[in-house]
């Protein structure tokens, strides 16, 4: 039994080892947890980016619940992103917001323009800092905010087919069906 | 992991130099000229980019107040991760990210908020993945425990091991046929 107590441990060993690489394939080690989910969204007060002059807040937003996909012209994988977005946004059932995110205003336009806009409505957060409060570190990242305005669900990295017929609709579905 | 992978925010990125050949013809006499007029170019070329590192050290000319408020700013931003460049801290990162987050915690400081207080805020925002020393919870206890787990598992082992050692080795200890070979 004692010779063999090396080989258990290796064994041991082994299997914390197996186990960490399937861990880290099974997750993305990069991601982050938001520690938002369930907690009020920050309160934000954002140009249009087709309208500077007006701002879209919180506030304003209050009543029914809607999707901030945060993008950016410069971002690779919000292209791949994209068409995802442009073939799905219609049919969420809730109003996509755009996130433009530290953009210069004319890049997202000229972006928007050839590939096509999928949004209900695009802001421009120029400078990032109300990003921030959003815990946002990247794009593309998706927020999902209820009608009282807290953040129910976040995907960091682009929206696939996948992720939103198993995660996003699901989240959508959970909230359309509390709100009445 | 596909290629869809999550951007890092930086937008502007800067090119790095592009890929300079020159003509070295050392046995042509006629092409000296051209050659010396290369590696003159070269020189200014390295002198450039040394120029451009030293540029990318002084990133943040933040305002301090003090030299006392420039080293806490230091302290508390090398205690902090960089979300972007995972393997960097905050004080040593380049990313745009990191930058805007440098910038938030002087606005913080600026504020009057304690050091506490402003890794409070960016734990908030970005959970508790921000700190480099990760707090003991419920969730990291086996990663600060671990260790001595371990130490203490090897501990009974190497005891257990000795005790049954110095038992077998006892008797031929005592024996009076010791042939001295052992030592």
């Amino acid at each position: 039994m004692s010779r063999l107590l090396p080989f258990f441990a290796f064994v041991l060993l082994a299997a914390l080892l197996g186990f960490g690489i399937w861990w880290n394939s099974a997750h993305d080690p990069t991601a982050v947890p938001s520690p938002l989910i369930n907690k009020p969204a920050p309160a934000f007060a954002l140009p249009m980016l087709n309208e500077p002059a007006k701002t879209v807040s919180k506030d304003s937003m209050l009543g029914k619940p809607y999707l901030v996909n945060v993008f950016a012209s410069w971002c690779f994988a919000c292209g791949e992103e994209h068409p995802v977005l442009m073939a799905e946004s219609k049919n969420f059932g809730v109003p996509v917001i755009g996130y433009d995110y530290k953009d210069d205003p004319n890049d997202a336009k000229a972006w928007l323009a050839q590939h096509g806009d999928p949004y209900d409505m695009v802001i421009a957060d120029t400078s990032g800092h109300t990003a921030i409060d959003f815990g946002v570190y990247g794009a593309p990242e998706t927020f999902l905010i209820d009608g009282k305005g807290v953040i129910r669900y976040k995907r960091i990295g682009p929206l696939t087919p996948d992720v939103i017929a198993q995660q996003l609709k699901p989240a959508i579905a959970a909230l359309q069906k509390e709100a009445p | 992991m596909t290629s869809m992978q999550h951007a890092p925010s930086s937008p502007r990125r800067t090119p790095g130099p592009s890929a300079f050949a020159c003509p070295s013809i050392p046995w042509a006499p006629a092409f000296a000229g051209a050659t010396k007029m290369c590696i003159s170019l070269l020189v200014v070329l390295a002198l450039a980019l040394i120029a451009n590192s030293a540029l990318a050290q002084a990133i943040d000319p933040l305002p301090f107040r003090d030299h006392a408020e420039e080293l806490r700013f230091q302290h508390l931003t090398s205690e902090l991760r960089c979300l972007v460049c995972q393997d960097e801290n905050l004080a040593d990162s380049n990313a745009d990210f990191a930058r805007d987050i440098r910038h938030k915690v002087f606005e913080l400081m600026q504020q009057g908020k304690n050091d506490a207080q402003i890794k409070q805020y960016l734990v908030d925002r970005y959970s508790d993945f921000v700190l480099y020393d990760p707090p003991v919870n419920h969730r990291t206890w086996l990663l600060w425990f671990g260790p001595l787990l371990i130490l203490i598992a090897g501990g009974i082992v190497v005891v257990n091991t000795i005790r049954k050692r110095s038992r077998i080795a006892a008797p031929i200890a005592s024996a009076p046929t010791d042939n001295g070979d052992d030592w």
